[in-house]
């Protein structure tokens, strides 16, 4: 506007000290105050602590970790002796943490769908025993459980060469389960690749089928022709490769089992532990997704003259998943760090490896550190892959 | 050009905007806003939704901070600094389109809340002063209820009596009624007609028209976060003078 | 005789027998389809072939009278007699076994402290000062060294009284820590909020154990050389700080649920941050998030478990010590029932508890 800028009345000066009163002085001013109240309170602890372990000739760093470790592991996935380094047996412990935790959030997707979709079921009996399940095994610790767990397999199951068998192939007994894998062949590590390939076959195809779709009007079927790819293209390298199927049975012999592959009773006590307990709230999760999604969406996408598969696909599935995702994240690194239990019952994971390092050395605040920075890593790592996934499915709904 | 001095010539200007600018990250929301307004002058603010009104009143009170220009209220101006934040605050009330009542208090809880913890009122004496001014809304039998148990218009009548408790110079309305039935209109209505009669000193950004020729000493129009124009409102409804007066005024009065 | 049929002819029209009643009970919830009709027959056949033999091994077949583990050798069933023998050891671990009553009774007191915090109409300030005072109460009876009772070492406490005490007290501790987080986590100071985020991510991202660890063995290094803390006060901190982190989110989520105008009306009122901040938003957040509170104390419960990893002889630690006996170690599933009952009473009532509340929250007259 052309209008001038009209001069102001004087204003009654600012009384008081200024600077205090200055929202944005204040604000630095308690910046500071807190800032230096943490450093002072951790200077005071690290030099408390410095005193300590001077008294105590304990020297800090990391340098042990290249010392010989000096401990057996009872299973390990990478080459772990004694003789070897601490740094060895920690990487040992990590992969067992990764292999118990990975398998875990598999089984425990599966068994939490299949109990919380059972949860909703008009069958009276079928919702009953779920939500039985969930509240027993939910409201018990998962350390009482895991003791239970593990105490149950070490007593009732036999020892030795009693193991209990199926299909003379598997074979269950206090030590383990011992089961058949196939034999290496040249073919294998083809196998895998075209798995991968078929993977990202499958992902074009569905580009292709939704271009297609949106091209000509007709619906362009995915989910047969993408098994196709993951599994068929694997299937027929095999094929080429001479179809190999010599497989390594465990046999009995006279005082042990040889042959197959082997997982220790505590890992299977752990693995059960965890999938039981988190798939209680994995279930809940599940339920509580699916009902966020209102009946009149399903009313509304049947009147629309949508079949039931594709209500489920393109108006259920993607809301329910939106409502499930952020809390399933959370179960899945609760197991992860729940896996930790696994030195109560001598699963040699992460913690259990620092738990022994750290009573050989004293070396207490490194392997203290190593366990909570591989923890903040994973779940960090498992954190942000989520939230990317999340936007990536916020962004594809609008 | 805009000659206010026909009401009220003696009193001065009580709010000052001059220059005052405001910006969210890129977007100018308001641009070289100039306004005066005097001791009890009733200025109804309108103007197409987005084109800054709620900003501007709530500039007023520091609910948003502007980053050019100067704003002086009763004297004290509008700067960084809490002490001056706060004395503003005490001398101005402020009535929100979804009224903002607490709802964990009761009504006379909510009434008596800022007279007791900002102006030291002893507890009874805040008390009688609530029910006087629950009285003036004509509600004083809800005084126990909860914020929950009443009706919108209720709740804005309660909202207008919270902020009267602090003996405010000056009320600012944020489109008090927009959020209400329509039948609850009228009673915040004449709730805000009593309070002018009564030579209160009111901003009140509104669509109502109505009110606005009752009540109102002038009109601004605001667009695109400027003021478009100021004038009385009989100037302001029978030939406004800007284009874009003249089609907000044709859209909404039909 | 009236003809019947006049009767039926006026009565109202009456839907097919089978949607209604029994039957239609089961037709509708058991044999609507094929599927389900299959489901439900499997479901029958899981409980037939668990249920029974469940029960004759718990009750038909058990020794339920104090008897010597050879009786139990000789019988089909669950040996309760372990409880007998045990149960004192495994409720209060190695508490003085005459002064037991003073547990006993501590653990009464607090519990009726909860029960009477589970009435909202009790929601009042004097509550507090009943908390203060069982608190107290709780911890004169379990030290004693007055009025005649003997003083008990807390080393010596355990069992379900050091298992309450140690969710309890990691509650009522990281509640003003948790608030202070979360108020932190929210603020437009950078500093301030990546201090508090990164308090709160990085015990949110690491298990207990590793912190029950750290309380255990870095805890002594990082007091002045000459002060000693015992094993309880250790894990209690811990229990502490990690709780207050997963307290602190839940209680963002009350601040976040609040909304803006509340902030800025109070503001329009003239009222300052702190007064704000205390008396409009934290009152109604703190409000609204009672429900997920309470589940957060369900995990605690549960949590505070792990201490047994650590020497402490809480309930599960207690029943640790009592199963050691080579005498009664067979009868390991007894005893995890036994605390596994115990633990699922407490889980159960409060997450009904929490159900409940959450309803009565959300359709609540007052607000």
């Amino acid at each position: 506007m052309a209008e001038p800028t009209p001069s102001l009345a004087p204003a009654r000066p600012p009384t008081g000290p200024r600077v205090w009163n200055n929202p944005r002085a204040r604000a630095i001013i308690y910046q500071v105050l807190v800032l230096g109240g943490v450093i002072g309170a951790a200077a005071y602890l690290i030099d408390n602590t410095l005193t300590n372990l001077a008294e105590r000739s304990i020297r800090s760093g990391f340098s042990f970790i290249w010392h010989e470790a000096g401990f057996a592991i009872s299973e390990a996935l990478i080459d772990y002796q004694p003789n070897h380094s601490y740094v060895r047996a920690f990487i040992a412990g990590l992969l067992n943490t990764l292999k118990v935790g990975l398998l875990g959030i598999v089984l425990v997707t599966i068994l939490g769908i299949i109990i919380g979709i059972a949860r909703l079921s008009t069958n009276w009996l079928v919702a009953r025993l779920a939500s039985v399940y969930v509240e027993t095994f939910r409201n018990v610790p998962l350390l009482l459980q895991l003791y239970l767990w593990y105490s149950l397999l070490t007593e009732m199951l036999p020892g030795g060469r009693d193991a209990l068998s199926l299909f003379t192939a598997f074979y269950l007994n206090k030590s383990g389960l011992m089961y058949p894998v196939p034999v290496y062949d040249g073919i294998h590590p083809f196998m895998i690749v075209a798995f991968l390939i078929g993977c990202v076959g499958a992902y074009a195809w569905g580009r292709y089928a939704t271009r297609r779709h949106e091209a000509t009007g007709v619906p362009t079927p995915r989910f047969w022709p993408s098994v196709g790819f993951v599994l068929g293209l694997p299937l027929v390298v095999w094929l080429i490769g001479g179809a190999p199927t010599a497989i390594d049975v465990p046999q009995m012999e006279r005082f042990r089992f040889v042959g197959g592959w082997h997982v220790s009773i505590e890992f299977i006590a752990l693995l059960l532990g965890l999938v039981v307990y988190t798939g209680a709230f994995v279930a809940e999760t599940v339920r509580a997704g699916i009902l966020s999604v209102s009946r009149g969406q399903t009313e509304a996408a049947l009147s629309l003259g949508l079949r039931r598969g594709l209500v489920l696909r393109l108006v259920l599935l993607p809301q329910a998943l939106r409502v499930i995702m952020p809390p399933l994240t959370s179960q899945y690194l609760n197991l992860m760090k729940n896996s930790s239990l696994a030195v109560a019952i001598g699963y040699p994971d992460l913690v259990a490896v620092a738990n022994t390092t750290l009573n050989q050395t004293g070396q207490a605040i490194e392997a203290i550190a190593v366990i909570m920075a591989v923890y903040l890593t994973i779940s960090l790592a498992i954190s942000g892959f989520m939230n990317w996934y999340n936007k990536r499915v916020a962004l594809v709904e609008r | 050009m805009i000659n206010l001095a026909e009401r009220r010539a003696a009193s001065g200007p009580v709010i000052q905007m001059a220059g005052v600018n405001k910006w969210y990250g890129e977007f100018h929301v308001l641009k070289n806003i100039n306004l005066e307004v005097r001791s009890g002058e009733r200025v109804v603010v309108c103007g197409p939704s987005g084109s800054g009104k709620s900003t501007m009143i709530r500039c007023i009170n520091r609910l948003e901070e502007h980053q050019k220009g100067r704003i002086v209220v009763d004297g004290i101006e509008l700067i960084a600094d809490l002490k001056q934040i706060d004395a503003v605050r005490r001398e101005i009330g402020m009535v929100f389109q979804h009224f903002n009542l607490f709802p964990h208090m009761t009504v006379l809880e909510n009434l008596t809340l800022a007279p007791m913890w900002v102006r030291n009122t002893p507890r009874k004496e805040a008390e009688d002063a609530a029910m006087a001014y629950l009285e003036r809304v004509k509600i004083p039998e809800q005084a126990h209820k909860f914020p929950g148990q009443l009706s919108g218009g209720q709740q804005q009548r309660v909202a207008i009596a919270r902020s009267l408790c602090m003996k405010p110079k000056i009320m600012l309305f944020d489109e008090p009624t927009s959020a209400l039935d329509p039948e609850m209109i009228k009673e915040v209505l004449d709730v805000m007609i009593e309070l002018a009669q009564g030579g209160m000193t009111m901003i009140c950004v509104t669509h109502e028209m109505g009110f606005a020729r009752t009540v109102a000493d002038s009109m601004v129009f605001m667009d695109g976060g400027e003021i478009v124009e100021k004038a009385p409102p009989t100037e302001f409804f029978k030939n406004p003078k800007s284009e874009r007066t003249k089609l907000f005024l044709s859209q909404i009065l039909h | 005789m009236a003809p019947v049929s006049s009767v039926v002819a006026g009565s109202a029209p009456r839907p097919p027998a089978d949607s209604i009643g029994v039957l239609g009970w089961l037709r509708t919830r058991l044999f609507s389809s094929v599927l389900n009709s299959i489901l439900t027959i499997l479901c029958i056949g899981l409980l037939v072939w668990i249920v029974p033999p469940l029960i004759d091994w718990m009750i038909l077949d058990a020794v339920w009278s104090a008897a010597p583990p050879e009786v139990c050798r000789a019988a089909e069933g669950a040996c309760w007699a372990l409880l007998h023998e045990k149960a004192r050891l495994i409720l209060f671990g190695r508490y003085p076994y005459v002064e037991q009553w003073r547990p006993l009774l501590a653990m009464t007191v607090l519990i009726v402290a909860i029960a009477l915090s589970c009435n909202r109409n009790f929601w009042r300030p004097w509550l507090a000062g009943v908390w203060a005072g069982t608190l107290a109460l709780f911890g004169l009876l379990m030290w004693g060294g007055v009025l005649g009772m003997t003083y008990v070492e807390n080393t010596l406490w355990g069992g379900l009284p050091l298992t309450m005490i140690l969710s309890v007290f990691g509650m009522v501790g990281s509640f003003p820590l948790a608030v202070a987080l979360a108020l932190g986590r929210r603020s437009r100071m950078p500093i301030i909020h990546a201090l508090s985020v990164g308090y709160i991510e990085l015990i949110r991202g690491v298990p207990l154990i590793s912190v029950l660890f750290m309380a255990s063995f870095m805890f002594p290094l990082f007091l002045p050389s000459g002060v000693k803390v015992d094993e309880l006060l250790r894990a209690q901190v811990a229990i502490i700080l990690f709780t207050a982190a997963y307290l602190a989110e839940v209680i963002r989520g009350g601040l976040q649920s609040i909304p803006r105008g509340q902030d800025e009306s109070a503001k329009s009122l003239g009222l300052n941050y702190w007064q704000t901040t205390t008396m409009i938003v934290l009152p109604q957040a703190l409000r609204a998030v009672i429900p997920p509170i309470v589940n957060t104390f369900i995990s605690l419960f549960k949590d505070t478990s792990l201490v047994a990893i650590v020497s402490l002889f809480d309930l599960l630690g207690s029943l640790r010590l009592a199963l050691a006996d080579p005498l009664w170690r067979n009868y390991f599933i007894e005893g995890y029932v036994f605390v596994a009952l115990i633990y699922f009473f407490f889980c159960f009532f409060m997450s009904k508890y929490s159900q409940y509340l959450e309803s009565q929250l959300q359709t609540g007259h007052r607000p």
